[in-house]
């Protein structure tokens, strides 16, 4: 946090301690070097429009799958790409009564229609708020469960260490796909604990026009095989601090350790765990498109971008390629950003590490 | 040093063992009736009861104590029979396991392995010449497709490239691993192509497996191929800055020599590093690639098996891609040693 210069006292002098200027803290000093690191902008930049998008399309144009269906103008490519004969004629054939047969504009349609006609640039838009909530929610879990885990397992060490680590050994020396495959299996069974909660998640007000049974699952899962990924970051951290000088110090003033694990421990290692989220919500995003793609995530006519590829794919033999085009460019944007963004913190927040 | 190898080989057997339990208890965790599975919709539940006791999947999942042998039950018997290789029949079309994995396998290795080499030739190249070039356009475009490369979707770039070159161009084809008319006249020996052609001495062969290996093998290779380009970079900036390449160059030596023989050689070891942890990206991205391009290898096989619970295909077929995952690992730690002389073993 920002030190608060106090009047009167000598942090107001700005030569304090030396250096000719104000002090700064770690997390300051910290944000001016991402702010000046070209890829930390970059990543920032990015992440913020993709965030600004998905809080704007749904309260600006909110989502409608039945009801935007233009059946005679479906399959259509971009119209920025159409000759002004096919504008006019796909003006006159649409179903939209509204627009008296007038002749389709340049950018009515940026990324052409669907199998149903309906406007794939809406659509695209509309998977934001999908996968940027889906991604940073599983991250959060795996985060919150993860790191409890870990830390628990450094701090307590023995057996319970011992098998802990062991339990996430063998989950990270499988091909994270192929688990996360097997957990949205178990979890699709309308019996499961997942299975029903995602069901009351999806008819709730605001959660339910991002998240379908499935796509919770496919969360759900995604998150579970991220946890040994943060167990194994807050174990070593709690093992390099354990024998820190500042913890012996306040192991031998008495205090309690479960204190000492959340108020000197913990805040130590938050580092590398902010950097690994970063990373992790773009690794999250991609296994949950991975999932929808293989037709075990989101449904249609939910428009999230791996299932609509999964739609997609039976258009490209044919030759409608911007109908997979456009959610693959989403999906690599939205990772891109994420991994600047890690990169840059990373850079930011330990400049030893940098690469 | 010996001590460690066999440290490090004794530490599978638990990390196997583990595996084998969570995979036996996940795959008997999804739901469905396995005899429905196996027998159709149709059938009577007298048949069904009969395939049970036949299967011997009446009894305890893990350890018995109705009576008569602790050790009779289900994982003990998946354990022995696993490790004298016999892996059981599927449960959907009844065919050996064994066979199947025979056939699928090599398929996924001779994916994996083009994949790997071109993972490996074009990103350490790409890696060396941008840490040469350090700030050129070059150094800069390079450094962007591989930040692209890290980024993208595999499902999505396969899809893509099937249809710029195969459906557009119509350069090559979109799936499978051999044209049909080709198949139908060839008898695989080992079940990769490409070398089976070889073998054979069918150069046509040879040339159509490769040609139907292009897509799929780039499309596997772009997040290795990335990754690798990144660390070569990094690595070799970080080995030419250092003393011993001052030296090199002060007494003479060609720039070339410098930097191969010099530079690169101590750059790869992080890089071995990085290659042997792709080793199981290229395994579990194989499970999308392979599906895209209808690759008939082990991660259809396996989408396939979990989807339709066929107990004995997911529980046999990853415990061997989990066993080669894990010895594949241990030996290329165990190989650093070898790389830099100066880790030493404890």
């Amino acid at each position: 946090m920002a030190t608060t210069a106090q009047p009167g006292t000598d942090r107001t002098d700005p030569t304090v301690g030396g250096l000719g200027r104000k002090p700064r803290s770690l997390w300051s000093d910290a944000r001016r070097r991402l702010f000046s690191s070209t890829v930390g902008r970059i990543g920032m930049a990015i992440c913020s429009f993709l965030i600004a998008i998905a809080i704007i399309t749904p309260l600006v144009k909110p989502l409608d799958t039945t009801l935007n269906r233009d059946t005679p103008n479906k399959l259509r490519q971009p119209s920025w790409l159409m000759s002004d004969e096919e504008l006019v004629t796909a003006g006159e054939v649409s179903g939209d009564r509204t627009r008296n047969d007038a002749p389709w504009t340049t950018f009515e349609r940026p990324f052409g229609t669907d199998q149903l006609g309906r406007d794939l640039f809406i659509r695209v838009l509309h998977g934001a708020p999908i996968s940027l909530t889906v991604g940073m929610a599983a991250v959060l879990l795996s985060v919150f469960f993860g790191s409890l885990l870990g830390l628990a397992a450094g701090f307590i060490g023995g057996v319970f260490d011992t098998v802990s680590t062991w339990v996430m050994d063998i989950m990270l020396a499988f091909p994270s796909i192929l688990l996360a495959i097997a957990l949205t299996a178990i979890s699709n069974d309308p019996r499961s604990f997942s299975y029903a909660l995602g069901e009351k998640i999806s008819n709730m007000p605001i959660l339910g026009a991002i998240f379908d049974t499935p796509l919770f699952n496919a969360m759900i899962a995604v998150a579970i095989v991220e946890i040994p990924i943060f167990g194994r970051i807050a174990r070593a951290a709690v093992i390099s601090l354990r024998g820190q000088e500042y913890v012996t110090a306040a192991e031998a003033l008495g205090v309690k350790k479960i204190r000492i694990l959340f108020r000197h421990i913990l805040p130590n290692s938050l580092t590398p765990i902010l950097v690994q989220m970063t990373l992790s919500i773009a690794t999250a995003i991609t296994s949950v498109a991975a999932l929808g793609f293989l037709g075990l995530g989101a449904q249609p006519p939910r428009p999230e971008w791996g299932s609509m590829l999964s739609t997609a794919r039976d258009y490209v033999g044919t030759g409608q390629w911007w109908y997979a085009l456009f959610p693959g460019v989403a999906i690599m944007l939205t990772v891109l950003g994420f991994n600047l963004l890690g990169d840059g913190l990373r850079d930011a927040l330990d400049p030893r590490l940098k690469a | 040093m010996a001590g460690y190898i066999l440290r490090r080989v004794l530490g599978i057997i638990p990390v196997l063992l583990g595996i084998s339990l969570l995979v036996f208890t996940l795959i008997r965790t999804i739901p469905g009736d396995f005899a429905i599975i196996a027998l159709g919709e149709r059938s009577t539940p007298e048949q069904r009861a009969a395939l049970t006791k036949r299967l011997k999947l009446d009894r305890p999942l893990f350890l018995n104590f109705e009576g008569g042998n602790v050790f009779d039950s289900q994982y003990i018997s998946f354990i022995t029979n696993f490790v004298q290789g016999d892996f059981g029949d599927s449960l959907k079309n009844q065919r050996a396991i064994s066979k199947e994995l025979g056939e699928r396998f090599p398929a996924t290795i001779e994916l994996s392995l083009v994949s790997l080499l071109i993972a490996v030739v074009l990103g350490v190249s790409a890696g060396v010449i941008s840490a040469m070039r350090r700030g050129s356009w070059l150094d800069a475009s390079t450094m962007l497709i591989a930040l692209l490369g890290v980024s993208m979707p595999i499902f999505w770039l396969g899809l893509m490239m099937q249809y710029l070159f195969g459906v557009n161009l119509k350069w090559l084809p979109l799936s499978q691993r051999l044209d049909d008319e080709l198949r139908r006249t060839f008898t695989p020996i080992t079940n990769m192509y490409v070398l089976d052609g070889l073998l054979r001495g069918r150069l046509d062969i040879t040339l159509n497996a490769l040609k139907h290996l292009i897509l799929p093998s780039v499309a596997l290779a772009t997040v290795p191929l990335a990754i690798i380009a990144r660390m070569t970079r990094s690595a070799m900036l970080e080995v030419l800055s250092q003393d011993f390449i001052r030296t090199a160059r002060a007494k003479g030596l060609r720039e070339r020599t410098t930097i191969i023989r010099h530079g690169l050689r101590n750059a790869l070891i992080p890089v071995a590093t990085v290659i042997g942890l792709q080793l199981g990206f290229l395994l579990g991205g194989a499970v999308l690639t392979e599906s895209v391009f209808g690759w008939p290898g082990i991660g259809t096989w396996l989408l396939q098996g979990i989807l339709s619970r066929d107990y004995f295909v997911v529980q046999s077929g990853v415990m061997f891609v989990a066993l080669v995952f894990v010895v594949v690992n241990t030996i290329v730690d165990i190989s650093y040693g070898f790389f830099d002389p100066r880790i030493q073993y404890k």
